[in-house]
């Protein structure tokens, strides 16, 4: 089985400090730390996994800079084969369309018989990419993959609904499945692996190499553009208590106990 | 006039919440754009729902036909994309839901309309839909706009926005189903039920939840201690879950349970809105957490910005100290 794996580079939020940066329009991204987006990293380890118990290759994809393949090479380690990196700066501004646009003039040329993408990214949080990228490609798609399994040309996935319900899909294979985090244990990738794979070759790839022009993508080509960035109101805060530990908990039993709750 | 279309969320026989509250952002939004709102409802005995819909939209379509009685991406697409065309909508709102993830970005580009998914406001500014969304974990708010067009389909979050009735009686009409051959590629098989039995954190009091702040497998004993002196019980946030360290019956938020105890502890939790909506009606929240800037304090009654480990264990202890001195 050929898998294709879209996966993007984000920052580090949970801990973060959050600014705004001069322009208004992005965060200041200086001082955080980037990794693979949550979900993408689940839909590597599935495909790995797929590739070994049924055979096949694994290819990475990614949209973005340079600083993108200490990310892919992490996936080389975690047993991807191939990585191919779509670079330009014309792609500034891409919303979510744009990045299913750019990915399916990639895949299209490439032997795919299951694509494979997080459910959304945590920076921007379209949820988009997959079941766009699919509809491009002129194949089925299904979201919010908790299990996936294969039967006779079709893939059965069992996907999240809301309140611990679930339901059972089929489509026929070629695919694009969208990956729920907590789909597998993501295995622990060893320095020496991720050095092993520096070995591995990146493809890069320019908007001139993949059909597309310039009004096609960026601001131009995206469903919607970013006007301005702002820190959320807050409707309600917090009243916060502060001290000791010690302090702490006396206060907080305080007011558990004014509710008659010990 | 243009209408402003809201499809109806149903599942196993139930219109679900955010159909509703689509309706009430739908009214808003038909009356500053001049148009008429109209509720789509897609199903095989829809004329329950129906009713109910009328009383919230000037028109109901409904569409009835046995292949639409479960959701199913493929053929919802086929059907949405004809009445598009056929009524041309200024907009189309839909769920951001496992109904509309599954759903709007295909339907979006076999339309060639443009989408803006999860979003918590929208207005209408200068020809275009102008939305806001949360990004990078709803620490920073984004105002987007649409790219101008005939059609805009945009996904809303769910309690977003409140439902509000009104005193409408919007006529029905029946459209016959435009599906005509079988389609194959996608197909539903059937609901999966979360497992029987266990514990019921809905029915609990005092509900401690512990989150990724808890770093490792071995500090759960950290939530349970606190659960146990308080008489409550343990529960999570999502990452727990995905970890495998405790079992999905314990997670609170949209894709786990919903609950309402007199008192919620989020312990190392950050306050994603998916967690936000399973908790936010609780009577007392307190939250304890090391990031200050945690989405989790604009939920919270109380907050303490501090390490969970010095804190839980010292609040566990006053707990059992009080106790034992009443006993």
């Amino acid at each position: 089985m050929d898998i294709i794996v879209c996966v993007k580079r984000v920052p580090e939020m949970a801990e973060a400090e959050v600014r705004i940066n001069g322009s208004g329009k992005d965060i200041e991204k200086t001082g955080l730390v980037f990794d693979i987006n949550e979900w993408d990293e689940y839909a590597v380890e599935e495909a790995v996994y797929i590739k070994e118990k049924l055979g096949g290759t694994v290819t990475v994809i990614t949209v973005g800079s340079e600083d993108v393949d200490a990310t892919l090479r992490k996936c080389l380690a975690r047993g991807a084969d191939r990585a191919i990196r779509i670079t330009d700066s014309k792609l500034e501004g891409s919303d979510g369309y744009v990045i299913a646009k750019v990915l399916s003039r990639v895949i299209r040329n490439l032997p795919h018989d299951l694509v494979l993408t997080g459910v959304q990214a945590s920076d921007d949080g379209y949820a988009i990419v997959g079941p766009a990228l699919a509809e491009l490609l002129g194949i089925p798609h299904v979201t919010l993959a908790k299990k996936i399994e294969f039967k006779n040309g079709f893939v059965r996935v069992n996907r999240e609904l809301e309140g611990g319900l679930g339901e059972i899909v089929e489509v026929k294979l070629p695919a694009v499945i969208s990956v729920q985090t907590g789909i597998n244990e993501p295995r622990y990738v060893s320095v020496m692996g991720i050095r092993k794979a520096a070995q591995k070759e990146i493809k890069v790839l320019k908007l001139a190499d993949i059909g597309l022009s310039e009004n096609e993508v960026g601001v131009a080509g995206s469903w919607i553009k970013t006007e301005e960035l702002y820190m959320p109101p807050a409707e309600k805060q917090a009243e916060y208590i502060k001290g000791s530990p010690e302090e702490v908990a006396s206060k907080l039993v305080e007011i558990i106990k004014a509710r008659g709750l010990i | 006039m243009r209408e402003i279309f809201v499809l109806a969320e149903r599942r196993r026989g139930e219109l679900r919440d955010i159909t509703l509250e689509m309706l009430t952002k739908g009214r808003e939004l038909a009356q500053k754009t001049d148009s008429e709102l109209t509720a789509v409802v897609l199903g095989e005995n829809v004329e329950g729902h129906s009713k109910i819909l009328a009383e919230y939209a000037k028109r109901v379509l409904a569409i009835k036909d046995k292949k639409l009685e479960h959701f199913n991406s493929d053929i919802y697409q086929k059907v949405l994309s004809y009445l598009i065309k056929e009524r041309k909508p200024l907009l189309t709102l839909i769920g951001h839901t496992s109904y509309g993830i599954e759903l709007a970005p295909s339907l979006a580009v076999s339309l060639n309309i443009p989408l803006a998914t999860d979003c918590i406001d929208v207005e209408f500014e200068n020809e275009t839909f102008t939305v806001t969304r949360q990004i990078y974990g709803g620490k920073v708010n984004v105002k987007a706009s649409l790219q101008k067009a005939w059609s805009y389909i945009i996904t809303v979050r769910q309690a977003a926005f409140q439902a509000e009735k009104t005193q409408l009686t919007g006529e029905i009409d029946e459209i016959p189903s435009p599906l005509s051959e079988e389609m194959n590629e996608k197909r539903f098989v059937d609901y999966v039920l979360p497992p029987p039995g266990g514990v019921d954190i809905t029915a609990a009091d005092i509900v401690c939840a512990i989150g990724r702040g808890i770093k490792d497998q071995n500090n759960i004993l950290i939530g349970e201690e606190l659960a146990e002196a308080l008489g409550g019980v343990l529960a999570c946030s999502r990452p727990i879950v995905d970890k495998g360290w405790l079992q999905s019956n314990r997670q609170v938020g949209s894709s786990g349970k919903t609950v309402k105890p007199k008192l919620y502890i989020a312990v190392g939790i950050s306050g994603a809105f998916q967690h936000i909506v399973g908790m936010k009606n609780s009577d007392l929240i307190i939250a304890i957490n090391k990031d200050p800037n945690a989405p989790i304090f604009k939920a919270a009654d109380y907050g303490v910005v501090d390490d969970l480990f010095k804190i839980v264990p010292a609040l566990t202890q006053k707990i059992k100290e009080l106790k034992s001195a009443k006993a």
